[in-house]
């Protein structure tokens, strides 16, 4: 099982190293921006999956990231590295703000808090006079990175863009494998239990909070840095609806599960134009049939079925997960 | 007599729109609510019903010759079928689960029933012609209402208080509340729950095609006319306090008002305010307006 | 990884069919790759499909056919796509469609933050891009390249058409209904503009957010302005709702509502009980002569609609494009961007039209009246021509552009 997932991570990162060598196979500019949603659905699911918070609003710290990199690097001629920090920063601090307010409640008025508030920050950023509102803020130049890197190159940004997604992902891992992660798995599974063990847990909410929107903050700057421009789109609660969307079709038990969804997701939008007006059905009909067959997304189910599979030695920590979930 | 330099006679009027559009509100998260309260469910396909009443509305006119008081009628009974059907074969299949999965599936019934519907009938939009008799205006003192918007309110009150009604003060209400609550006993004492449930959803499925149907003459009928009241909505009934029939009711009325007046004052957060409604009353009211929060 | 694996399916047989275009073709000299590839990044899917949609495909597809399908012996390919309404993915595909699949010339491109974000790929990787249904005048200003065409329409024709006919037609006081949007409020200065210097009064203005449905509030408030004109300055179903409530509320005789980008589609959905008396500026309509309506009769037999301006602009401007192509003898962009401003634009669409320095292809816009349902005598048959705007009044004078390309800027 170990051995497996390894060998499968090392052809992947080997793949993914060789991409901007093979443009007739996959293009590069949309592995890219498959990349930052990679990193938004894990950092996302940091909150869904790891801790049992649903964020509906945090298209706001993508956006944030993406508009604080562009308008930064654009106006300001701020180095695109600083820029990217900076866009993860801003979003960080929003975060740790939505997520003070938000952690008041919980459940479904957690996330229709959340909702709310990123509905204030799109307003912001629509009446924002830097934003250009629907045109969006166009034409933000990419710079080099660390002064050395030219990024207009396309396959000198892919490695750049592998590499900070690569960064945040591992921290995703950090953060779920430590006894932070645990902590917040314990407030997942019974709240008042982790309370009673002492745990500060309104502060580790917060931290958690804070950690993931920093992370979809420099999804979204990479984003802007990608395309050159940041738009309404990135703040818009469609986007905070396309992000539960892609953890639960990746799995939301997992830790990179959210990584698939984010790739089927894009994928999806990305190969399917030759259906024409029928795509919004199609897509519908898709997620439609994932929600009623796997419900534990596609690297959940997979997981399953390879443990099913060799029934002798199941691993019992991930039993007892799956089995909880299902109770929920 | 001016406020903030605003006539208090155009106020009036003011007043009164927003209770026309509150109008829509309440009939829409009164559906809501009701689903939510029985399915546990976040039924994202309001909207989506929404427009498929006005669309129905439109096609039944237009193909079989209906009078627009008969669509009144068919449109919603119509619809509730469709939903009814789509709660048998699908949705129950997710009762007991995280709710996530319910707002995906509902979801993508969205994504299916705008996009079938764009490549059937275009993304611009069919003209709906105001029924004979209400055409016209009544010259209210303060302002002309058409007599139109005046027929939106009191249907809209009618079929909101006759809910309430049902299921505050009827025998099949009070099953319907028992099965909320304790769904294995009320199964005990003989009744079918899962029908009941099945029949919430028709109702509260109803009463969204029912609120499309009335928008039909004065909103546009468009395959997307619905996607952007969802969040709205769903907003309206946190506000009112999940579960609570009448909070719905009275939420949506007042939040149509509180919309109208942002409309004079700062229209260009009027699509916004009701989020801001919504953080407050939450920090400040953990259980909505009307909820009862519980111990 | 099973995603992994279809993933790689996918793009490996998209690549398969790409190499089939490669080899079917015969590297022509001085044609990049042997075709002439025309993609149309259009809203196949949301809610602009009927403005141009698979529509818009259709008229490329049918210039190209009327072309002969081939320049110089060199086919031509048409590939199309959907944006989504989103500039990243618009600019995504305008990318990829450039840089690995030989695109030379993409069209319709609407929605205006698509059009935007298009037109700087295209500046960046000099490749020829057509703008057709989106109005931002950023496009022939700020953002202008020799790379890239506005061809049909733009906020300053609009204002120029609808805005100055109606003041000296005597409607000199106005009110705004604006979509809190940069097109909308774009729109309404350049209304606004337009009528100050003819001497009139703008009164006030209502901002709306987008897909506002309710417009009563605003009916109202116009109606209190007491402005004989109510400018509706947005589009779609903002602005068909905002006719409607306005024709409810009974702002008529003295107020009149005149709607600034009104779509041929929209008349249709509004439908002419409502739409009749609505004043329009359009650079095309189906009934206009002999040469239109031949056009339009072949469109309609193809799509099952009668051509509104931007799929008229999408045959036209294609077929613009690859003349300049045949002229030029080479599909090189600097040459075809050349030729495309020397040779002159004669056909049911424009007749003397031309395109300057910075892009603006310039031709006559004509203002409309929507009939009444009672003269109304045929299928189709909605508009009334009032006036023609020859097009060297109908755009923005080229010294009040502030493109780079233009001297002394």
């Amino acid at each position: 099982m170990r051995t497996l997932s390894y060998t499968a991570l090392a052809l992947l990162v080997l793949a993914l190293l060789v991409i901007p060598f093979v443009p007739q196979l996959i293009y590069i500019v949309f592995v890219m921006k498959t990349l930052c949603f990679v990193l938004f659905a894990c950092s996302f699911n940091l909150l869904l999956g790891h801790t049992g918070i649903l964020s509906f609003g945090h298209a706001a710290f993508f956006g944030t990231g993406a508009y604080v990199t562009g308008q930064l690097v654009k106006a300001y001629g701020v180095p695109t590295d600083l820029g990217i920090l900076a866009g993860g920063l801003v979003a960080a601090v929003l975060g740790a703000i939505v997520g003070s307010l938000a952690i008041r409640r919980s459940g479904i008025y957690l996330a229709m808090i959340t909702l709310a508030l990123s509905q204030l920050v799109y307003f912001f950023f629509l009446q924002a006079p830097f934003t250009g509102a629907e045109d969006g803020l166009q034409r933000i130049p990419r710079g080099t990175f660390l002064g050395v890197i030219d990024l207009r190159s396309d396959t000198a940004l892919y490695y750049v863009v592998l590499g900070i997604v690569a960064a945040g992902l591992w921290l995703v891992w950090r953060t779920v494998h430590s006894p932070f992660g645990n902590v917040l798995r314990a407030i997942r599974e019974h709240e008042p239990r982790a309370i009673s063990l002492g745990y500060p847990v309104a502060r580790y909410k917060v931290l958690v909070f804070t950690i993931s929107a920093g992370l979809a903050g420099i999804a979204g700057s990479l984003k802007a840095i990608v395309f050159q421009l940041a738009a309404l789109y990135d703040v818009h609660w469609h986007t905070s609806g396309d992000v539960i969307l892609m953890t639960l079709l990746g799995g939301m038990n997992t830790v990179f599960g959210p990584a698939v969804g984010a790739a089927l997701v894009s994928a999806l939008n990305h190969y399917m134009d030759p259906f024409g007006a029928w795509v919004t059905v199609i897509t519908g009909l898709v997620f439609m049939t994932c929600v009623l067959t796997f419900r534990q997304g596609v690297v959940g189910q997979l997981g399953q079925w390879l443990r099913t599979r060799r029934t002798p030695a199941p691993s019992a920590k991930v039993q007892h997960r799956s089995h909880a979930q299902q109770q929920h | 007599m001016d406020i903030f330099g605003i006539p208090i006679q155009a106020l009036l009027g003011q007043l009164m729109l927003g209770i026309v559009n509150g109008s829509f509100y309440a009939v829409l998260s009164l559906g809501l609510a009701i689903i939510f309260g029985v399915l546990k469910i976040v039924n994202f396909a309001h909207g989506a019903f929404f427009m498929l009443g006005a669309f129905t509305a439109f096609l039944l006119a237009q193909y079989m010759g209906l009078d627009y008081w008969v669509t009144l009628l068919v449109a919603p009974l119509l619809v509730a079928a469709f939903g009814m059907v789509f709660e048998f074969l699908f949705l129950r299949r997710l009762y007991g689960l995280d709710p996530i999965y319910g707002l995906l599936l509902t979801f993508s019934l969205v994504l299916v029933l705008e996009g079938g519907f764009r490549v059937a009938f275009g993304s611009s939009g069919q003209p709906f012609a105001t029924p004979e008799q209400l055409r016209g205006t009544i010259n209210l003192g303060f302002m002309i209402l058409p007599l139109y918007r005046g027929f939106v309110i009191a249907s809209a009150l009618l079929v909101c208080l006759a809910t309430w009604f049902v299921i505050e003060r009827t025998s099949l209400g009070a099953s319907l509340r028992a099965a909320t609550e304790r769904s294995e006993l009320t199964q005990a004492f003989g009744i079918n729950v899962p029908r009941l449930i099945t029949l919430t959803y028709g109702v509260g499925v109803g009463l969204a095609a029912f609120a499309g149907v009335l928008a039909a003459p004065i909103f546009h009928v468009n395959p997307s006319m619905g996607s952007s009241l969802v969040i709205i909505i769903f907003a309206v009934v946190v506000i009112g306090g999940l579960g609570s029939i009448m909070g719905a009711i009275v939420t949506g009325l007042g939040l149509g008002v509180v919309e109208g007046f942002t409309r004079v004052f700062y229209s260009e957060f009027s699509s916004t305010i009701v989020f801001l409604v919504m953080v407050l009353v939450l920090l400040l009211r953990p259980a909505g307006l009307f909820g009862r929060e519980e111990g | 990884m099973p995603a992994k694996h279809s993933f790689k399916t996918l793009a490996l047989s998209s690549a398969l069919l790409g190499l089939g275009g490669f080899t079917s073709a015969m590297a022509s000299e001085g044609y990049s790759d042997g075709v002439v590839r025309i993609g149309v990044l259009t809203d196949m899917s949301g809610i602009y499909t009927d403005l141009s949609g698979e529509a818009a495909v259709e008229a490329v597809r049918m210039a190209v056919e009327d072309f002969g399908g081939e320049v110089d012996g060199v086919p031509i390919e048409v590939l199309h796509g959907d944006h989504r309404n989103r500039a990243d993915t618009g600019a995504s595909r305008a990318r990829e469609w450039y840089n690995n699949d030989g695109v030379d010339m993409i069209n319709d491109l609407s929605n205006s933050g698509v059009a935007l974000a298009v037109a700087a790929v295209a500046d960046e990787l000099q490749r020829h891009a057509i703008v057709n249904s989106s109005s931002n005048i950023g496009l022939t200003n700020d953002y202008c390249s020799p790379f890239v065409t506005h061809y049909t329409y733009d906020a300053y024709s609009l204002a120029q058409g609808t805005g100055q006919s109606i003041v000296e037609d005597g409607g000199d006081t106005w009110f705004f209904l604006t979509v809190d949007f940069a097109f909308g409020i774009g729109l309404e200065e350049q209304v606004s503009q337009v009528v100050r210097n003819a001497g009139g009064q703008v009164v006030g203005a209502a901002r709306h957010p987008l897909d506002t449905t309710d417009f009563s509030s605003y009916a109202l408030q116009a109606q209190a302005s007491g402005a004989e004109i109510i400018g509706i300055a947005s589009t779609g179903a903002d602005a068909i709702n905002a006719i409607n409530a306005l024709a409810e509320f009974g702002v008529t005789p003295d107020q009149r509502p005149a709607a600034l980008l009104l779509w041929y589609d929209d008349i249709v959905s509004l439908g002419l009980e409502t739409a009749q008396g609505l004043m329009l500026t359009n650079a095309f309509y189906w009934d206009a002569n002999d040469q239109t309506r031949e056009f339009s009769q072949r469109f309609y037999e193809r799509t099952g609609r009668m051509p509104n301006m931007a799929h008229a602009g999408n045959y036209s401007s294609t077929m613009h494009y690859l003349r300049a192509v045949e002229a030029a003898g080479t599909d090189d962009a600097t040459a075809v961007s050349e030729k495309m401003r020397e040779l002159e634009i004669n056909d049911f669409f424009a007749s003397g039209g031309y395109i300057r320095p910075n892009g603006r292809m310039v031709h006559d816009q004509y203002l409309w009246e929507v009939k009444s349902p009672e003269e109304s005598e045929y299928d189709y048959d909605f508009l009334r021509l009032l006036a023609t705007i020859p097009g060297e009044d109908a755009f923005q004078p080229l010294e009040e552009s502030t493109c780079h390309l233009l001297n002394g800027n």
